[in-house]
């Protein structure tokens, strides 16, 4: 399948690419034809987005050949990218919100008078950019800033855009992630139309049951290395889970402890948000570590920070201890002894600037002060270097800014101020992303000494390994529901992918 | 050395100050100098627990003129000056008070919004309830806190030390002032570790307008006189004297007595110059440079700090 092969578009051979030493892309080859749909698939880092961004001109391969219509070309900016035909159409939409469709369509390159290249021609432009809508559907007014879109409709005008710029091959980066059902059979009817016109889309995707309606070709990537491509109509959702996971059930270190008995530390009943979940009911016990697994986007982050009361929720109940509570701020979840381990620490979890004292003392200044105003210091460094000590922090003192301490070093930090404020529910997001081997080891540790001490626990985290080492029990979330429930016994990466992924369970 | 960058300035100063000027180093003009800068410091002190939380309040010298024209009317009044005093000050927070209202309740996206907004209405309100007249001829018990001395020193340089001492306790001391660092060193982590950010930021403004009604005090004891264009363009001195003072314009960073050292620098400059016979137009010019010079001196202490903890990585 990886030979040259004359009627593709692109083809990518034997590319490899290391990032400071990891091997990211191994020896990959893919290729897309004129006119098709190709799926690329992958979990989070199997190296997708990098093939993507070597195509795009973003990164440049270590070794490897690009072809574009069977010649061998060197993609080295983004702009080459564009004017051999070859677009991406964004997570994150580059669009400008205060100009107009039109605007951003062309922009960059406004159709301009000639011999005054600084002279716009609107009428033109505005004509221009609506036959392109038009040809793809959906005939929107050009002249309406891009601000008041709906997401879907951005997307459209990127499309369009791309179009403007006589792309040949379109790639899209989870196009339906925040789009209705509804507006994703719309994408899907422009997705046809551009194979109509011999438009080639790649089609990034998580959810395997939109790619059996979309794609004519799938290729699996897993560990940076390609694992398989194959028509669509060959395969089943089960197989390509099974690409996708592909390793073996790693050996868990099985502590012999589910302690169901033990009393509800935490129930949420019928909690919703629309547009982020819907009608989530789950409860965790005390000593229990419940996994919260799903992808990128199935809204875990959105529940935890909601049940936070960092943001509302519209209706639901939430018990603690067996008590309805009411937390509508994070104040009220940090008085109830709830613990937000949030997912982006440097924005969420700490002062930078401030010492390592100072973030430990954070949550819980009172607990450290005379007649509850003024400061207790002496306390406060011998909480910290407690502190410091147990969770193996390496810093040349409590008064270090944390900004200079390392991600598995400041992550302790945040951990840290959690315990000094002793709370008793801990909500982990992500608690060991971007951090050192070393350190994440660690904080596995102190994850199951916290539950062995009776503190409850919900790990939000898209490392399947991660929650099958440690949960007891795991929650699986798809665009924002929970799509099932999995004993400690019962879970395999292949069950859990495919709740994550809106597959049926057998 | 951020902590002693501004005293250093201040010596630096007040040395060369000294050499051009046989009357700088007086203890009577000294003095003078430090009683020159209390208005100035008062309003700082306001400014630096809003420029700490990463704000900025630009309705100060506004407020100031408010609380100036008000006191002086109670006064005029025959209300016993010690209610006026009471008086103006709870006016001057509860102005401040809705300055905060206004950032965090209708959530407008800078305090530059809202304090700007107040800036103009406490203004125009100055002119409008005094009909833009001065107020002259105050009794006495009440220009004692302008103009009057205990042991030869002024009454508003001890009120300057020692509301100094108390926020210096209210900042590095309570847990309140560690909230205040927090929200400015990161608004989101501060609100995610259970800060009630809002209230705080509310607090903040309110102090700021109390301490703004405080200088109208001693400005009005001082000179005898309500008057509706008191403390016009005061805010920006007061933003310079905190920003000399090293505190960080990015929030989370700054202290008391570098703000008043700060206050201290810009009255000393003033004083100098004034007694070389600059003109106050000059004198403007320098300040100026002064103060983009104060700034650039920290950014060049950062990076070098910075490429130091580089080379060492």
């Amino acid at each position: 399948m990886s030979t040259m092969d004359s009627e593709s578009l692109l083809s990518m051979q034997h590319i490899t690419k290391t990032f400071s030493g990891v091997r990211v892309l191994d020896d990959v080859c893919f290729e897309v034809r004129p006119g098709e749909v190709h799926a690329l698939i992958g979990e989070n880092g199997a190296g997708k987005s990098t093939l993507m961004k070597i195509v795009t001109g973003l990164y440049e391969a270590d070794r490897g050949q690009v072809f574009w219509k069977g010649q061998p070309v060197e993609i080295k900016t983004p702009h080459q990218a564009h004017e051999l035909g070859i677009n991406i159409v964004h997570q994150e939409l580059m669009l400008v919100p205060q100009l107009s469709i039109g605007e951003n369509v062309f922009l960059g390159r406004h159709p301009v008078r000639s011999g005054f290249s600084r002279w716009v021609r609107w009428s033109d432009l505005n004509s221009r950019a609506k036959s392109l809508l038009e040809g793809l559907g959906h005939p929107l007014d050009p002249s309406r800033p891009v601000g008041e879109l709906s997401i879907a409709e951005q997307q459209l005008v990127e499309i369009a855009r791309a179009l403007a710029f006589s792309a040949e091959l379109i790639i899209m980066d989870e196009p339906t992630s925040p789009l209705s059902d509804h507006e994703t059979t719309r994408l899907f009817r422009t997705i046809s139309q551009l194979k109509t016109r011999g438009v080639s889309v790649v089609y990034i995707s998580h959810r395997l049951k939109e790619i059996h309606q979309i794609a004519d070709r799938v290729t699996v990537l897993r560990d940076g290395r390609h694992i398989a491509t194959r028509p669509i109509s060959e395969t089943t959702t089960d197989q390509l889970v099974r690409y996708m996971v592909g390793r073996e059930i790693g050996e868990q270190c099985s502590d012999n402890k589910t302690p169901v008995e033990a009393e509800e530390a935490l129930r949420v009943e019928g909690l919703s948000a629309s547009g982020k979940f819907y009608d989530i009911s789950f409860s965790v016990h005390r000593g229990e570590i419940v996994g919260l697994a799903g992808l990128v986007g199935a809204g875990r982050t959105e529940l935890v920070e909601t049940l936070f009361g960092a943001c509302e929720a519209e209706s639901g109940e939430v018990y603690l201890d067996g008590q309805a509570v009411t937390i509508n701020t994070p104040m009220d979840a940090v008085r109830h002894r709830l613990a937000l381990v949030a997912d982006d620490r440097k924005a969420k979890g700490l002062v930078l600037g401030g010492s390592v004292r100072f973030n430990i003392a954070l949550a819980a200044p009172g607990r450290f002060a005379r007649y509850g105003l003024f400061l207790n210091s002496a306390r406060e460094k011998e909480v910290a270097k407690d502190l410091a000590r147990e969770l193996h922090l390496k810093t040349p003192s409590v008064e270090q800014q944390v900004i200079y301490l390392s991600g598995g070093g400041q992550q302790k930090v945040v951990l840290a101020k959690w315990l000094s404020a002793d709370s008793k529910v801990f909500i982990l997001d992500e608690p060991t992303r971007g951090i050192d081997v070393g350190s994440k080891a660690e904080i596995y540790d102190l994850i199951r000494r916290l539950a062995q001490r009776g503190v409850a626990i919900l790990l939000v985290s898209s490392e399947l390994e991660e929650i099958l080492n440690l949960a007891d029990r795991i929650l699986v979330m798809h665009r924002g529901r929970i799509s099932g429930e999995l004993s400690r016994e019962e879970a395999t990466d292949e069950l859990i992918m495919q709740l994550a992924t809106g597959g049926a369970v057998h | 050395m951020r902590r002693f960058g501004p005293l250093l300035g201040l010596v630096v100063t007040s040395t060369i100050l000294s050499f051009m000027s046989p009357y700088f180093l007086t203890f009577d003009n000294l003095i003078n100098v430090f009683r020159q800068s209390s208005v100035n410091a008062l309003l700082a002190l306001g400014q630096l627990l809003v420029i700490i939380t990463a704000g900025i309040d630009l309705s100060v010298g506004s407020i100031l003129g408010l609380s100036c024209v008000l006191v002086a009317m109670m006064l005029k009044a025959g209300v016993p000056w010690p209610v006026c005093i009471a008086a103006a000050v709870t006016i001057g927070a509860a102005l401040g008070m809705t300055n905060g209202l206004l950032l965090t309740k209708l959530r407008l996206p800078h305090p530059f919004i809202p304090t700007l907004g107040m800036m103009n209405v406490a203004r125009g309100l100055a002119f409008v309830v005094s009909g833009g007249f001065p107020i002259s001829e105050l009794p006495d018990g009440f220009r004692f806190w302008g103009a009057g001395t205990i042991a030869y020193i002024p009454v508003p340089v001890i009120l300057v030390v020692a509301v100094y001492a108390l926020f210096h306790i209210f900042l590095s001391r309570t847990t309140l002032g560690r909230d205040v660092y927090a929200i400015g060193g990161n608004k989101q982590a501060a609100m995610f570790s259970g800060i009630p950010v809002d209230r705080r930021l509310t607090m903040v403004y309110a102090l700021s307008g109390g301490l703004a009604a405080l200088g109208a005090i001693v400005l009005a004891g001082r000179l005898n006189s309500g008057f509706p264009l008191a403390g016009d363009g005061a805010e920006l001195d007061a933003i310079a004297a905190v920003i000399i003072g090293g505190a960080s314009f990015f929030g989370g960073v700054g202290t008391v007595w570098g703000t008043l050292i700060g206050a201290l620098i810009m009255g000393v400059l003033r004083n100098g110059l004034t007694l070389l016979n600059v003109s106050p137009n000059w004198q403007k010019v320098v300040i100026g440079v002064v103060i983009v010079a104060a700034v650039w001196i920290d950014v060049l202490r950062q990076r070098t700090r910075t490429r130091r903890r580089l080379v060492r990585k």
